[in-house]
């Protein structure tokens, strides 16, 4: 159990901030209601009918990862590690992000498989596919769970409410409207979650920053505080990573972060990937995971800033970082103890809302992309085949239910850390870290074989866990993140050499099967995107898109280095 | 496999959450907040702000909702990139 704080972090939310969470909810069920009258089959349930414009599955690509964790995890990272933290976005989510659009996408959208697992499964066939399609499934209903857990204990901590009471009523308003509305309900409701969450941070960041003395009061004071001035810039990085020489520390970011766990996560995530899938044309698809990088690059300075100024005004956080943890609070309270610091009533009530609201687009995004894994490759590859559509669109409805009640269960596994965001990482490098490998490999290089698919994913998945293992009974000693960048690193490295050794001694798989699926084997035609209608004009371009975020985010690199 | 690809703008669903969420927090702001309030956000009248900054945020919604409206395509969707036969 995180340590339940002696100091009082109660918001003083009055009947105004309960009638504008109320709105709230109620648009957020009128949604799910809409949204279900375009539901006829199980594709439009657990795939939109692939129907959906960039712009919203753009922000619902980044909005299904803003979840409470993602909010609370990095607020405290930035009050515990100061500017470092932005490399979670730019090193660890900008490049990651284009690749999938430029590179991978075609391949993703282009085959028309239904999800990532499936892609696998007509790539290498079926060892690959159980692999990756059950520890998806497991992992996303441990993260529902976790995301669960996250908001329950925020809802008792701010607003007093009992923690199974809240994680029931959080949990019955996403099963209604994902049960109803399917992945069209969930993905609008991302992009509605998107702007509610940015209303709530802004605000709270311009306070901050007021109440602070402007940008360089802010310097200023962190400058004379107990982390000093290199908590004002994101290089080198030696606190975060926990490897205390400069030169290695960067290496550990660029390559265990920004390539290894960053790629693992954006590129294979099927909850991500999914968003993508729904989009109404390729040129959508690629588009998605670049139009969201856009807020994902500025979304930063609301969730790190906040966290840096907490750690600056809230007396409770001003002395945990001054080494004093008497009071009792933790770094992950710093988002909701700001707010509670600054906020008058009326704004108090859209923070709530935005907070729950992060903490439903995460949910939501773990449930609908379960149960289309659940349903397409799970249930109808292996257990039921050869049903009419209707009965795999109740497959899909009964699916949802079955993963909200075992995220239910599993919340309160999340209960061991003090900072949730490494319980978190530990389960991407498990998972994550070794599929891109496996992907990168299957895209480009048509020999690779059908046994070095799975032989890869579980050498890799092993490597990451040793690491992990060997990290917690201190054999690896690696503070702070250090240990997933590691990991990750590992997890990648062993996939490959296993993939590689495993094919040269097996039979590859025939070329005809992989038309649409391998680089090298599928016609340019059919890896392009349309430029018509639609997707005509050159600001619909995702390679200059593309070219114009990265080139951003170097800027923003330079000037905050 | 030519169905209807909009179900209902989001646009305007955004809008009218935003456009009643500003004018709660403008009238607040304007007519409900006491020097307490200021005090505790330094000095801003931070209710009054995000009022104006969310009926903008809604203005911009409702015209692009406006201006753009979605067009139902009269072609199977998908149809120019496809690679299923």
């Amino acid at each position: 159990m995180p340590v339940l704080a002696q100091v009082d972090l109660r918001l003083d939310a009055g009947p105004l901030d309960y009638t504008l969470l109320a709105v709230y909810f109620l648009f957020v069920l009128g949604i799910g209601f809409l949204a279900r009258r375009s539901v006829s089959s199980s594709l439009d349930f657990l795939l939109s009918g692939r129907s959906l414009p960039a712009w919203v599955t753009g922000l619902a690509f980044i909005s299904a990862n803003l979840g409470a964790i993602e909010l609370l995890g990095m607020a405290a990272n930035g009050a515990q590690y100061g500017m470092a933290t932005v490399h979670y976005y730019w090193i660890g989510a900008i490049p990651a992000m284009v690749f999938l659009g430029l590179v991978m996408m075609p391949f993703y959208y282009g085959s028309k498989v239904r999800s990532v697992p499936e892609f696998l499964r007509r790539r290498f066939g079926k060892g690959a596919h159980l692999v990756n399609a059950i520890s998806f499934a497991v992992a996303q209903v441990l993260i529902a769970g976790v995301n669960l857990y996250a908001l329950a204990f925020l809802l008792n901590l701010m607003l007093g409410w009992p923690i199974p009471l809240s994680v029931v009523i959080a949990a019955a308003i996403v099963l209604t409207y994902t049960a109803l509305g399917g992945l069209s309900a969930a993905i609008y409701n991302e992009v509605l979650q998107f702007f509610v969450i940015v209303a709530a941070l802004l605000p709270l960041t311009i306070v901050g920053l007021h109440k602070v003395g402007g940008w360089q009061g802010l310097v200023d004071k962190v400058t004379g505080g107990p982390g000093g001035a290199e908590q004002l810039s994101a290089w080198p990085a030696t606190e975060l990573t926990g490897i205390q020489n400069p030169v290695l520390s960067v290496i550990g970011i660029v390559f265990g972060l920004g390539f290894v766990l960053s790629f693992g996560y954006w590129t294979t995530n099927f909850a991500e990937v999914q968003r993508a899938l729904s989009a109404k044309s390729m040129s959508a698809a690629r588009r998605t995971p670049i139009i969201g990088a856009y807020p994902k690059m500025l979304i930063p300075f609301v969730i790190i800033i906040p966290g840096i100024i907490a750690a600056l005004v809230v007396p409770e956080m001003v002395a945990l970082k001054a080494g004093d943890d008497s009071a009792g609070v933790v770094y992950n309270n710093a988002l909701p103890a700001l707010i509670g610091e600054l906020l008058p009533n009326g704004m108090l009530g859209i923070a709530i809302t935005g907070l729950l609201a992060s903490f439903m687009a995460g949910v939501a995004a773990n449930v609908s992309s379960f149960n289309t894994v659940f349903t397409y490759d799970l249930w109808q590859d292996y257990v039921r085949k050869d049903r009419p559509d209707e009965y795999y669109l109740r497959v899909g409805r009964l699916a949802t239910i079955g993963g909200t009640l075992i995220a239910i269960g599993t919340a309160f596994l999340a209960a061991g850390y003090g900072n949730i965001m490494d319980y978190i990482q530990a389960l991407f490098s498990f998972f994550n870290a070794p599929l891109f490998a496996t992907f990168i490999l299957a895209m480009f290089w048509k020999r690779m074989s059908a046994a070095a698919g799975w032989a890869g994913l579980v050498a890799g998945t092993l490597g990451a866990v040793a690491v992990f293992v060997l990290a917690e009974t201190g054999a690896l000693d690696l503070p702070g993140q250090g240990a997933s960048f590691v990991g990750a690193g590992v997890a990648f490295a062993v996939d490959i050499v296993v993939s590689v050794v495993v094919t040269v001694f097996t039979r590859p798989v025939p070329e005809e099967r992989l038309v649409g699926l391998v680089y090298s084997l599928t016609p340019k035609e059919d890896r392009m995107h349309s430029t018509t209608g639609d997707d005509a004009g050159w600001y619909r371009s995702p390679l200059l898109l593309g070219i114009g975020v990265l080139v951003l985010t170097a800027v923003l690199n330079i000037i905050f280095g | 496999m030519a169905r209807k690809a909009g179900l209902f703008d989001l646009r305007l669903v955004i809008a009218v959450l935003f456009a009643i969420y500003g004018v709660v927090l403008l009238v607040v702001g304007l007519g409900f907040t006491d020097e307490a309030d200021l005090a505790k956000a330094d000095g801003l009248n931070i209710n009054l702000w995000s009022g104006v900054g969310m009926i903008a945020l809604s203005a911009v919604f409702a015209a692009w909702a406006l201006l753009r409206p979605v067009i139902v395509p009269d072609t199977p969707v998908g149809e120019s990139s496809g690679t299923r036969g």
